[in-house]
């Protein structure tokens, strides 16, 4: 399997290279590309899920969505970017300057962190810190204030309201979030990432704890705020959300940090429920991304077949019913632990 | 895992990020900008926990008050509606009392710092302590556990029952 060890191998033979510099140089560097790598992943994925997030609503809605520019449209999402990129930058005269200014790049800090705790394949892991799962909900949860900070900085009530509507979506969903995949954890007895992913192989969770791969599956997608949940940016009430004042390169940057962050909840999805990288024959990374494409497609699914919900039913049917059902998950795993080592033990 | 100087010298960073920003936080004039520099000043302090290897108290302190903060930072902003918002979080000529107070305060805590006898141990911290807090939380110390989660059950009830009112009717 040459295949297998592709990515590793970069890895290995970095380390090699860096093999007779002092310790800190060689984890600064080794930092270092691990960062490029994470990066080039999120630009390359928000390009591309871009084009695919309009391809599959074109064929939902019997379009053929774009197929201009490049053999079908391929180019369109590269035209844009650039197009982008030329923008002027607009500041609005009654914004909080500096606020506004760094709110679209504060928001990749967490996008970006969020990928240390993934494991692409076998080995393949940035940091394996030992509170992974802890790490990842801290660190997205986060996400908030960036998103906050641009709406109110804007001075525009449309932006305001987007953000309160997030804060409050955010905050809320955060709980189930975090409920459904205490599951998990007790199930493997671990935060690690790796670990959960080792012990998946035999049977994955998604099969043992499918109460809370489904809690999980909607309080992401209201954490990353796609349809049926995107009231935070409706389109038809607030024009775009907390991004409405926001021109060039800097809307740019919150609507790939969308896309940063649609991958990275489907990617702890995979990790958590689907298996991580077990599969057979491929190459361990190349099942990893396949299970996270069938994730993203999911969710791209679901954005464009279901209707947007109101805020009031939105958080009424998460604290009424997914945090009691996610409880009730919690004590039944429990429960289940305890009569699976009665059964095959023999004692509590 | 950091050598002692790299670890002297984050400390530093962190220490002036720390009281740097929670200056800003009393000392600027807009409430909003206050509440983002008191989220800095928990992220630094976030990071001191990770220098002293524990790193989940430090995804506590991030994931419970800089993920939680926000809701306040939402709640200054509604309550600053009014006039202008560059002068939401002004200083009054109480320099004497607030003086007194400080001074007080400081006495205080060094005082107490002094008192406190810290155990210096030098082996290797452990590699994983959220076992340890767990064992901690549901075995020795569950009774507190519980007192402060019903605590906090009865702060909720109490809060939503002055948001909604009593109902009159009955």
């Amino acid at each position: 399997m040459a295949m297998e060890g592709i990515f590793t191998g970069i890895a290995a033979s970095m380390r090699e290279l860096l093999a007779g510099a002092p310790p800190w140089l060689e984890n600064l560097s080794m930092g270092f590309l691990y960062l490029v790598g994470v990066l080039a992943f999120i630009f390359l994925n928000a390009l591309y899920l871009i084009y695919l997030e309009r391809k599959i609503s074109a064929y939902m809605q019997q379009r053929i969505g774009p197929n201009r520019l490049g053999p079908h449209g391929l180019l369109q999402s590269v035209a844009d970017a650039v197009k982008l990129l030329g923008k002027e930058d607009i500041i609005p005269r009654g914004a909080d300057k500096w606020v506004f200014l760094i709110a679209p790049i504060l928001i990749f800090i967490p996008a970006t962190m969020l990928y240390a705790v993934i494991p692409f394949g076998k080995g393949m892991i940035a940091a394996d810190l030992n509170i992974g799962v802890f790490y990842f909900l801290a660190v997205a949860s986060t996400t908030t204030i960036a998103i906050l900070m641009g709406g109110w900085s804007s001075n525009n009530k449309y932006t305001l309201l987007g953000s309160m509507r997030s804060v409050a979506q955010m905050v809320s969903y955060e709980i189930p979030l975090t409920f459904s995949v205490l599951g998990v954890v007790m199930l493997a007895g671990s935060l690690q990432t790796s670990q959960i992913v080792m012990a998946q192989e035999k049977v994955w969770y998604v099969l043992l704890q499918p109460v809370a791969f489904i809690i999980f599956f909607i309080a992401a997608t209201a954490e990353v705020n796609r349809a049926p949940f995107d009231l935070v940016e409706g389109e038809q009430e607030l024009i775009a959300g907390p991004y409405t004042e926001y021109t060039g390169m800097r809307f740019a940057l919150f609507y790939s940090s969308e896309y940063a962050n649609l991958v990275s909840v489907s990617a702890l999805a995979v990790t958590l429920f689907l298996g991580g990288w077990h599969g057979p024959w491929l190459p361990s990374w190349l099942w990893f991304v396949i299970k996270l494409y069938i994730m993203i497609f999911i969710f791209m699914w679901v954005r464009w077949t279901f209707p947007r919900i109101r805020i009031d039913h939105l958080l009424s049917f998460n604290w009424k019913v997914l945090l009691p059902l996610s409880l009730a998950n919690i004590l039944v795993t429990g429960v289940g632990i305890k009569i699976y080592q009665l059964l095959t033990l023999g004692r509590w | 895992m950091l050598s002692t100087s790299t670890s002297t010298l984050v400390f530093w960073f962190l220490t002036i990020l720390i009281v740097a920003s929670a200056l800003a936080v009393v000392l600027l004039r807009n409430i909003v900008h206050s509440a983002l520099f008191l989220i800095l000043t928990f992220v630094g302090i976030a990071g001191i926990y990770i220098l002293l290897n524990a790193e989940f108290l430090a995804a506590v302190q991030i994931l419970v008050y800089a993920g939680a903060i926000a809701i306040l930072v939402v709640f200054a902003v509604m309550l600053t509606r009014r006039g202008d918002i560059s002068e939401s979080n002004l200083f009054n000529k109480n320099y004497l009392a607030a003086g007194v107070l400080c001074l007080a305060l400081f006495i205080l805590n060094t005082f107490l710092i002094g008192q406190t006898f810290w155990t210096i141990k030098s082996g290797e911290p452990p590699l994983n302590n959220v076992g340890a807090i767990a064992d901690a939380f549901l075995g020795r110390y569950v009774l507190p556990f519980e007192v402060a989660a019903v605590l906090l059950l009865v702060a909720m009830v109490g809060a939503i029952l002055l948001a909604r009112g009593v109902n009159q009717d009955q």
